[in-house]
């Protein structure tokens, strides 16, 4: 079957901060689809993103933070709007053998992890989660997810104004203190997945960091997602440590558009969220 | 049995990575010569930092691929560390440049010889750019201004302008880049421009709208192309265009290619296509006794 973009249109839309909405549609071909993976989401005569599933289903969604072009096209029209998607693309989250994982999720990196913990708890996975976010305005899924995990769902903020004031790899190193995990599940920003997959190697804990690098295919022939000798789109988005420990480049560089390569900092800013 | 030689370079096996598929860093095009290929070719790199062009850029339709990817390059200023990491590379590489006039191409020809890849490819087909590419593909005397111009500023590397199918006589473009020194022929590039429209959408799926046709769509161009091009020149020809399997390869020896280049075949048959494909040759080649991969060049003609 081609890859064309196939049209479907937004049937709801739901605010979750200030600056994130969530949008959903049908989208036949993603309703198996693992946590973890993507779709290529076209608005025409705008650009096209590589996205993560942040609801999985007959009924899928993307979570988008709205600023840049793309995005606040989304934001601006929402209900009734009609998108390109293709895919989903990527590998996804991996959660065969596993008895006992904590999930860890910063910014809007929380989007792919909000089918991943539905996954983990249908399972029956022993499952704690990090969630960390600058301030509590802009944090993803809460009430969501505070119903659905407990006690098992631990919250940092930058400024401490939800949950505990600090950094998620703090919280992380208590609860692998108090009872390690067969895998650490991750996405959000490089910096902290770096700092995570460090943390993990010292504690010798299995990781699974779902990395982002600027996309064209999205079904690796273009090569413009490399990392290293991988291609972010087909061998990943999602890493494992063995994957990553001999990287050159992860939590280091990372490429712009014309394949420069610059400092992660720098494709950081370049690209937000 | 399937080692051959392309332009002096002794080839383990006649498939090389086309450029403008995964040749991004060293790392990925080390990949692809573990992955099988014979030779790999980097992304073509231009005269300055580039872009490309923004999203929908390679899109799958039912015969093939189209693409309008725009040329991105980090530009040969930017390019020196890539060189560097390829240096102890076990397969011949293959840089290919672009620019938009003859002066442009002569200063990245320049600049790139420095780092003595095997062979340096000249980009004159992109057909998804304004400025850069196709343009000096369309006709002999501008192909032979770049050629000539190239060959100047290379030394001893070997030159390999790529066609482009839309040339109006292309064995007169090949003849043409011979007479200019060219030492070896890439045929083909992407076909084209070509377009898709989503109908529900209503709006071209490319952002640049036009793009470059490829996979099993233009195979047979491709074949008529390098076919031609064979009859025309004594230089060898790196044939291209659709090939998918090792009958697509062999077809393509046959019309007189010395090598084959692999592009959207990574697509469908994944990055292992370069493996796949040099076994189904040799497969082929030991169901006809056929001893050597080089008994297989220019063998449809008479």
């Amino acid at each position: 079957m081609p890859e064309l973009p196939q049209i479907v249109e937004i049937r709801r839309t739901q605010k979750e901060t200030g600056q994130h909405q969530t949008y959903y549609f049908e989208f036949d071909k993603a309703k198996d689809a693992k946590p973890g993976q993507f779709l290529m989401v076209w608005i025409p005569g705008v650009d096209e993103k590589p996205i993560s599933l942040s609801s999985i289903g007959k009924e899928v969604a993307i979570t988008v933070q709205c600023k840049g072009l793309w995005s606040e096209k989304l934001c601006g029209i929402g209900k009734g709007l009609k998108v390109g998607v293709r895919g989903p693309y990527g590998n996804g989250f991996s959660t065969e053998g596993v008895k006992k994982a904590i999930i860890v999720a910063g910014g809007c990196g929380t989007a792919p992890i909000r089918p991943l913990v539905e996954k983990c708890l249908t399972e029956g996975i022993d499952t704690r989660v990090v969630v960390g976010a600058q301030t509590a305005e802009i944090l993803l899924f809460r009430k969501e997810l505070e119903d659905k995990l407990g006690d098992n769902l631990y919250i940092t903020t930058d400024d401490g104004s939800a949950g505990k004031k600090g950094f998620t790899t703090d919280a992380l190193k208590e609860l692998i203190g108090e009872d390690k995990p067969d895998v650490v599940f991750s996405c959000g920003p490089e910096v902290m997945m770096k700092a995570i997959f460090d943390l993990c190697e010292k504690e010798k804990v299995e990781c699974q960091l779902s990395l982002e690098r600027y996309m064209r295919c999205g079904f690796g022939i273009c090569g413009q997602c490399v990392m290293d000798d991988l291609m972010v789109c087909k061998d990943g988005p999602v890493f494992n440590s063995e994957q990553l420990r001999n990287s050159k480049e992860f939590g280091k560089v990372a490429r712009l558009k014309s394949g420069r390569e610059v400092d992660l900092k720098e494709f950081a800013n370049w690209r937000q969220c | 049995m399937l080692e051959t030689e392309f332009c002096g370079l002794k080839l383990k096996n006649p498939t090389v990575l086309a450029s403008g598929i995964l040749g991004t860093n060293a790392a990925l095009l080390k990949r692809v010569v573990r992955e099988g290929a014979g030779a790999v070719t980097m992304k073509s790199i231009g005269p300055r930092e580039k872009l490309g062009h923004p999203n929908p850029t390679v899109i799958e339709w039912e015969h093939g691929l189209i693409n309008a990817v725009g040329l991105p390059s980090p530009g040969y200023q930017n390019i020196e560390s890539e060189f560097a990491e390829l240096k102890n590379c076990s397969a011949p590489i293959i840089a290919s440049i672009y620019g938009a006039s003859v002066e442009e191409f002569e200063t990245v020809a320049e600049a790139v010889a420095e780092y003595k890849p095997a062979i340096i490819e000249i980009n004159i087909s992109c057909p998804n750019t304004k400025k850069e590419g196709q343009i000096f593909g369309m006709s002999p005397e501008m192909a032979t201004d770049v050629v000539s111009a190239v060959v100047a500023k290379t030394g001893k590397i070997p030159v390999m302008p790529k066609l482009t199918p839309q040339a109006p006589k292309i064995a007169d473009i090949a003849v043409a880049c011979e007479k200019a020194g060219a030492n070896a022929i890439c045929a083909v590039n992407t076909l084209g421009p070509g377009m898709l429209i989503d109908i529900e959408a209503r709006k071209p799926i490319l952002a640049n709208k036009f793009g470059g046709v490829s996979g099993p769509a233009i195979k047979p161009i491709a074949v008529r192309c390098v076919y031609q091009i064979y009859r025309a020149v004594s230089i060898p020809i790196l044939g291209m265009g659709g090939i998918n399997s090792g009958k697509d390869a062999v077809e393509m020896m046959m019309a007189g290619a010395s090598a084959v280049g692999i592009g959207t075949a990574t697509h469908y048959r994944g990055i292992e296509a370069f493996k796949l494909i040099a076994d189904e040759i040799k497969q082929w080649m030991k169901e006809h006794e056929v001893k050597s991969v080089k008994d297989l060049v220019g063998a449809a003609h008479d």
